[in-house]
């Protein structure tokens, strides 16, 4: 595939170029290039293993790639540390739910808040009058984001305690208690029944539309990326095989390639258009 | 506004007629112990003040932030004998020779901390258990700093030249736990307090939401260690008297075992913890060469039956009344 840099990385929020990253043998990402336009709402796809996961690690400052950079707004965020990627207005969620299980739904999005208080120590040790306003005002946008995703029944209650559909919404709105410019969602709808499911397509769609938080979204089930995403780029063995509109990408004899994974893929190329594919 | 009222007072302490009754009762309590209990037992109660303040610090690393630590002992002794120093050779009156305990100890905390930024689990565990050790091993070569065999003499507690008698010294020291208490419960409720926590739970997650963790990891062993620390202070005056040996690898199991008998991550099973550790071993005195078993099989009984601990236990009591008889 052709690397040349597709010319809207000067006007791009989010502009990654050249990222490749190895474990050992293992090429997780090799030259990626992706521009994401601030405010868009992007999917990527691809089979098990193909390095969505390690994309989301290396923007989130979790990994360091071996090449290449990841811009924000123009800033090369390689090498800074997770927390500073925060900062800088990223959040994210994790595909195997990394919540703070023995604290409460409400406590979870608290720490979402963390990162904007401005009380020390010292006043946070006294409870002083500043802690305390401080304190009510972040209370107040994490109840706003409670409401946003109908998690009040959940609020004082221990999310180890919440079935996975429930918890999976608390890890959103913990990133969007961070209030975020970017975020980045890794199969948040994996454990979801069909009805939370189509309830989180019209969740993320606020999200972009009422918010104006720029999404990535990286997901398994392809019915589910059709409808709300602008274009959808496709990973296999790191490289980006293939990027364009939900049709253009499932019809793309790379695309199902890699999916089928073998040649018959070719020959049954009407199935393929079916909403099976990804089963 | 109705809402913001609520949160307001979702941050108050002590809430309702009940919460204020409890806490009158109590502080009536402790205020008049000296007139009720025997005159010896003030010692054991001054004793369990310095217990409260080393468990509840001890509490804030590992029930709070998930950092084991085998090697309390350790900080607990740089307090003391900081506090000891300054007092006999820099003269320092008792008020800065505590706070220069609690701080030593807060910036040896500090150093420990360093490398627990990349030691985890049982790694780190070893890690603290050798400065416990490496403590006690330095007190008892450096004859210059610990005084050798014939040990580090404090002087007497005293307030404007009248020297403080049994009970003036229970007071100072509970009202010093009690203070030391009621910054932990802020501090635990705040958004440090839920920094700690998050990186016990999780910290790569922590991470992405915008925790340091070189901060705050540093931070709960500073703290933890100046809660250490001015302990160690206490119990250098309260004894009078210091030597290497009351800083072993037993002392530091001993502090452990409070809170995980107390329970982990609770300000109240602290306190509980070190009441109970302070007055059990005095009623077992015959058993003293049994102790660390005791306390060993205990740790891996409460463990394994109820991980909150007594406080927990009392938790869920607590809740089966509150449903009951359904
Ligand atoms: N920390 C790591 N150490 C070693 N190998 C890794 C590490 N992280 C990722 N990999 C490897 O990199 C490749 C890409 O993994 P990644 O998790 O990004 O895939 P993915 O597209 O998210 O897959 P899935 O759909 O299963 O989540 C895999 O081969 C994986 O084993
Ligand atoms: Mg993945």
């Amino acid at each position: 595939m052709a690397d040349a840099v597709p010319h809207e990385t000067v006007s791009a929020f989010l502009s990654i170029e050249h990222l490749s990253i190895a474990f050992g043998g293992i090429v997780a990402l090799d030259s990626l290039n992706l521009q994401v336009p601030r405010g868009a709402l992007i999917s990527v796809i691809g089979p098990n293993g193909a390095g969505k996961t390690t994309l989301f690690n290396c923007i989130t400052g979790l990994y360091r790639p071996d090449r290449g950079r990841v811009r924000l707004d123009g800033r090369d965020v390689v090498g800074m540390k997770p927390d500073g990627v925060a900062r800088l207005g990223v959040a994210r969620t994790f595909q195997n739910i990394e919540l703070f299980l023995r604290m409460t739904a409400l406590q979870n999005l608290l720490l979402g808040r963390h990162l904007h208080f401005r009380a020390g120590f010292f006043a946070a040790a006294l409870g002083t009058s500043r802690w305390r306003r401080e304190e009510v005002h972040h209370r107040e946008r994490a109840e706003q984001i409670l409401d946003f995703l109908d998690l009040q029944e959940a609020r004082d209650r221990r999310v180890s305690d919440l079935p996975l559909g429930r918890q999976r919404l608390v890890e959103l709105g913990r990133a969007l208690a961070t209030g975020p410019k970017l975020l980045l969602l890794d199969e948040p709808s994996s454990g979801m029944t069909a009805e939370e499911k189509a309830d989180l397509v019209f969740r993320i769609k606020d999200i972009r539309e009422e918010m104006g938080i720029t999404v990535i979204l990286v997901e398994h089930d392809l019915k589910l990326v059709m409808g709300i995403s602008d274009w959808v780029a496709v990973l296999d063995h790191g490289v980006k095989i293939a990027q364009g509109s939900t049709a253009e990408v499932q019809t793309n004899p790379d695309v199902i390639r890699a999916y089928l994974g073998e040649p018959e893929g070719w020959t049954s190329a009407g199935q393929v258009g079916t909403p099976t594919f990804n089963g | 506004m109705e809402l913001r009222q609520r949160y307001e007072e979702d941050l108050t302490l002590v809430r309702g007629v009940l919460g204020w009754s409890a806490l009158l009762a109590l502080l009536a309590f402790l205020a008049l112990l000296p007139v009720l209990a025997p005159g010896y037992f003030l010692y054991t109660a001054s004793l369990v003040a310095v217990h409260v303040v080393i468990a509840v610090g001890l509490n804030l690393l590992v029930g709070y932030t998930g950092q084991i630590s085998l090697g309390h002992a350790g900080f607990v002794a740089v307090g003391a004998y900081a506090a000891g120093v300054l007092a006999t050779r820099l003269h320092v009156p008792w008020p800065g020779a505590m706070l220069g305990g609690g701080i030593a100890a807060a910036f040896f905390g500090f150093l420990v901390g360093i490398p627990a930024l990349r030691l985890t689990g049982p790694y780190l565990t070893i890690a603290t258990l050798g400065f416990g050790i490496a403590v006690n091993q330095v007190l008892t070569n450096w004859e210059q700093l610990s005084g050798g065999r014939t040990g580090l003499f404090l002087p007497k507690l005293a307030i404007a030249g009248v020297r403080l008698r049994d009970h003036h010294i229970y007071y100072l020291f509970a009202g010093l736990a009690a203070a030391l208490v009621w910054i932990a419960t802020n501090l635990v409720r705040s958004h440090v307090g839920r920094a700690f926590v998050a990186i016990r739970d999780s910290d790569i997650a922590a991470e992405v939401m915008g925790v340091n963790l070189t901060v705050y990891k540093t931070l709960a062993f500073a703290v933890s260690a100046f809660y250490a620390g001015i302990g160690g202070a206490m119990l250098a005056y309260l004894l009078g008297y210091l030597e290497p040996q009351l800083f072993t690898l037993f002392e530091s199991i001993y502090y452990f075992s409070m809170i995980v008998i107390g329970g982990l991550g609770t300000i109240p099973g602290s306190i509980l913890g070190a009441i109970l550790l302070t007055i059990l071993p005095q009623q077992l005195a015959g058993l003293k060469q049994y102790l660390p078993l005791v306390y060993g099989a205990t740790i891996v009984l409460v463990m394994a039956v109820e991980p909150l601990g007594i406080y927990g236990r009392w938790l869920r009591i607590k809740l089966w009344f509150k449903t009951w008889p359904f």
